[in-house]
């Protein structure tokens, strides 16, 4: 099984996320992350989906999704072709005691901290899951008592638009 | 469900209907006001429709007042949703043009379910037109809500709820639209009680918005090519030729393709009359209760050419095993159809109109160019030996009683040869494939991929209602006509004179006959009471219908009993076909294995042990 990322253009009309979640699960893929937000075009909304799956059936997932009458393109991210990034919030045991050793690794990762109390930090952080759970892990011996993370979302790299020739 | 209506009394005969009606010009210029239900009569006027079936109710009520004054669209009051949903099918399936039906919200657009999934599963082009509680009340469980949208979601080829009553002539070109093009399909329009109602500006045509929907019909020229290199250099080809064929109404260009290359023709369940059975080099249906020389014949074949076919597990029977020598070649206007079972070699994205147009040509030019024909010989002679030594056939029962095959096979024999036959599923479907003879497209309608029981006699009402002047034919079984008789009613008032052959063996046969295979003879609720009881009669139910009820029970009484129901013609006929419980479909490729292992009777396996 691979990981595979979708960025897929849709009609922004009622019930286009069910019917794409309800594809996947269908067929049962399972959708490891999930974002859908807007584009620069008032009419098109993106989501983007990330699948662990065999190429042959993701092939077949493909087809049916773009059967969708409401799905009007589908691009396949390749990691090493695209920017991806995920948001995570976390709130971290962090008492005075501890508190700069959770500091300097928020730091390492570039990530920052966004709320403070007497015992916890809200680290905010951007990255590909990858940095994300590398992060975790370094906190975790602190105590994690709280996590929060978006889904992924994915651009291609270069000048070129998905969405350039998806409209017309 | 429903409210109450009043309908002319029965034996008020309709407004007599003449043939297929001119289309309608389309209303054109300024746009004019009326309330959302009249733009909704109006759009299903102007987008062609002449018939819809249905049943009013509550929330799709306001539609109904303006449907009473129309004059291009005829309603036809069914008698329970389900049997509207199938008589669109019918309708679609024998005018090849799209059929409409209507139901209120909740449980009435809840029984559109079954149709629905059928019509998705066999391709059919079908729009619903359902109710729905007023947008104020939408998701608060109000009375006779149902997430109509939510529910048909996957058994659909796409559904709107239309939220502005300006929106309803384009959601209504949309569904037409989407139903008929591309791979044909239902499309469900959820319109609510207050958008029927409110007031709003009607004109047409609207501009359709379907960004995301491109169906591809033209093939592509190198992937044509290439097909024709392996048909031309192919030693043990098969056309393999499913639904799609008829759908795209490519009929004459498949016997043109045929005849040129001398190749083997199959037809699936869904493509009986796609090529005619008459034919030469029609080796019949393939599949799990196929003809041993069509089963062999992909079995053995080196090429497949596949049109409008999905290699459905019915068709292939163990996946691994199907085929095994064969290349293919796969042509649908779905590209997820293609290689989704079996991994194809030359796939085509289009029409099949087209494909099999451009692969005539492209098939002559590979001839031409390499200078080779190729010899066909001994594949021939393979295949007319198998089916010499197996064609279709039946044993009469040992213990005295009417063969059902031998009915079927009278019935295909004695009625003209434009009739028209359905059937429900079962037993009797198999043996209706197999034993009338089909010699052109859309004569025959079934449910093939759902397999709905109960399919025959409301699919029988829709065809007859689309194509009034042809012999309609519903051949069923005791337990399917027991599901869907209600519509006799509906068509003894509604002047549409069907015909419904009950082959009547008092059981679940299909069933029965895998309890007596596989189950050792263990017949657990099977037994349907229909010969023990004689419950229901159903002379006497036909009868109680506003229907001619007919009975035959011997060899001797089949022939004249037909010629009987034939020459009535003022309501529907019922004739009861008392057939013996034991008799069975051959050939067979038991579920899960290998078509190889095809019994031509039960213990006769004439692929499977022989050395090749």
């Amino acid at each position: 099984m691979t990981r595979h990322t979708l960025s897929v253009l849709v009609e922004d009309k009622p019930g286009v996320l069910a019917r794409v979640a309800g594809l996947f699960s269908r067929r049962g893929f399972n959708i490891e992350s999930l974002a859908v937000g807007r584009t620069e075009h008032p009419d098109i909304s993106r989501m983007t989906i990330v699948v662990s799956v065999e190429e042959l059936p993701l092939e077949q997932v493909t087809k049916q999704l773009n059967k969708l009458i409401n799905v009007i393109k589908i691009v396949e991210l390749e990691t090493s072709a695209s920017v991806q990034r995920q948001l995570l919030l976390v709130k971290v045991r962090a008492d005075a005691t501890v508190r700069s050793q959770v500091l300097e690794t928020v730091q390492l990762f570039r990530a920052k901290v966004v709320d403070v109390s007497p015992e916890a930090v809200t680290v905010e952080a951007t990255g590909t899951s990858e940095k994300l759970d590398a992060l975790l892990r370094m906190l975790e011996p602190y105590g994690l008592r709280e996590i929060v993370q978006s889904g992924m979302v994915a651009i291609g790299r270069g000048a070129r638009s998905i969405t350039a020739t998806a409209v017309r | 469900m429903t409210s109450a209506t009043s309908r002319p009394a029965p034996g008020e005969p309709p407004s007599p209907r003449p043939g297929p009606r001119p289309k309608p010009a389309p209303p054109s210029g300024a746009p004019i006001r009326v309330t959302g239900a009249q733009s909704l009569v109006r759009s299903l006027e102007a987008v062609g429709c002449e018939v819809v079936f249905g049943i009013p109710g509550g929330t799709i009520l306001p539609a109904y007042d303006p449907l009473l004054d129309s004059t291009k669209v005829r309603h036809v009051l069914v008698r329970h949703e389900q049997g509207a949903g199938h008589a669109a099918t019918g309708y679609a399936q024998a005018t090849g043009r799209v059929g409409v039906c209507m139901a209120t919200s909740g449980p009435g657009a809840t029984n559109l379910v079954t149709p629905l999934a059928d019509a998705n599963m066999d391709s059919v082009p079908v729009v619903a037109i359902t109710g729905q509680q007023s947008r104020p009340l939408i998701g608060t469980d109000a009375f006779q809500e149902a997430d109509i949208c939510g529910i048909t979601m996957p058994i659909t080829k796409h559904n709107f709820l239309v939220t502005d009553a300006a929106d309803i002539p384009r959601a209504i070109a949309e569904a037409f639209h989407l139903a008929a093009t591309g791979r044909p399909g239902p499309v469900l329009v959820d319109i609510p009680k207050d958008v029927l109602q409110e007031m709003t500006s009607f004109s047409w045509p609207p501009e359709l918005r379907l960004p995301g929907y491109r169906p591809t019909t033209r093939p592509h020229g190198k992937q044509v090519r290439e097909a024709a290199k392996l048909i031309a250099a192919a030693r043990r080809p098969v056309l393999y030729v499913g639904g799609g064929v008829i759908k795209a109404n490519a009929s004459e260009e498949l016997l043109r393709l045929a005849e040129d290359t001398g190749i083997p023709v199959v037809t699936t369940l869904m493509a009986r009359g796609a090529f005619p059975d008459s034919h030469r080099q029609h080796l019949g249906m393939p599949g799990m209760h196929g003809t041993v020389a069509a089963v062999a014949a992909m079995q053995k074949a080196d090429l497949l050419v596949a049109l409008g076919a999905r290699f459905d597990d019915r068709v292939t029977g163990q996946l691994s095993s199907f085929a095994p020598d064969a290349r293919v070649v796969h042509a649908d206007i779905d590209p997820a159809e293609i290689s989704k079972n079996r991994r194809a070699d030359v796939p085509i994205v289009g029409d099949c109109k087209e494909i099999i147009t451009e692969l005539i040509d492209a098939v002559r030019a590979e001839r031409e160019h390499t200078r080779r024909a190729t010899d066909l010989t001994a594949w021939w002679e393979q295949l007319d030996a198998l089916r010499g030594t197996f064609p279709l056939g039946y044993d009469w029962p040992d213990d005295g009683t009417l063969s059902p095959q031998y009915v079927i096979e009278r019935i295909g024999a004695l009625t003209p040869p434009d009739t028209l036959y359905t059937a429900g599923v079962g037993q009797h479907q198999m043996w209706a494939a197999q034993f009338v003879k089909y010699e052109r497209p859309r004569t025959w309608i079934n449910s093939g991929g759902l397999g709905t029981m109960g399919f025959a006699v409301p699919a029988a009402m829709g065809a007859k209602a689309g194509v009034p002047g042809v012999q309609v034919w519903a051949i069923d079984g005791d337990g399917c006509f027991q599901m869907t008789n209600q519509e006799l009613a509906t068509c003894a008032i509604e002047n549409i004179p069907i015909k419904v052959a009950v082959i009547n063996n008092g059981n679940l046969g299909m069933v029965r006959q895998w309890q007596t295979l596989f189950y050792g003879e263990r017949y657990s609720n099977t037994d349907l009471g229909t010969h023990k009881h004689r419950i229901p009669d159903f002379v006497l139910l036909a009868e109680a219908l506003g229907c001619a009820g007919l009975r035959a029970e011997s060899k001797e009484e089949v022939d004249a009993v037909i010629e009987q129901a034939m020459a009535i013609d003022d309501r529907p006929v019922v004739i009861d076909f008392v057939v013996g419980k034991d008799a069975q479909v051959w050939p067979m490729v038991a579920a899960g294995t290998g078509n190889s292992e095809i019994m031509a009777a039960r213990g006769i396996r004439p692929l499977f042990d022989e050395d090749e």
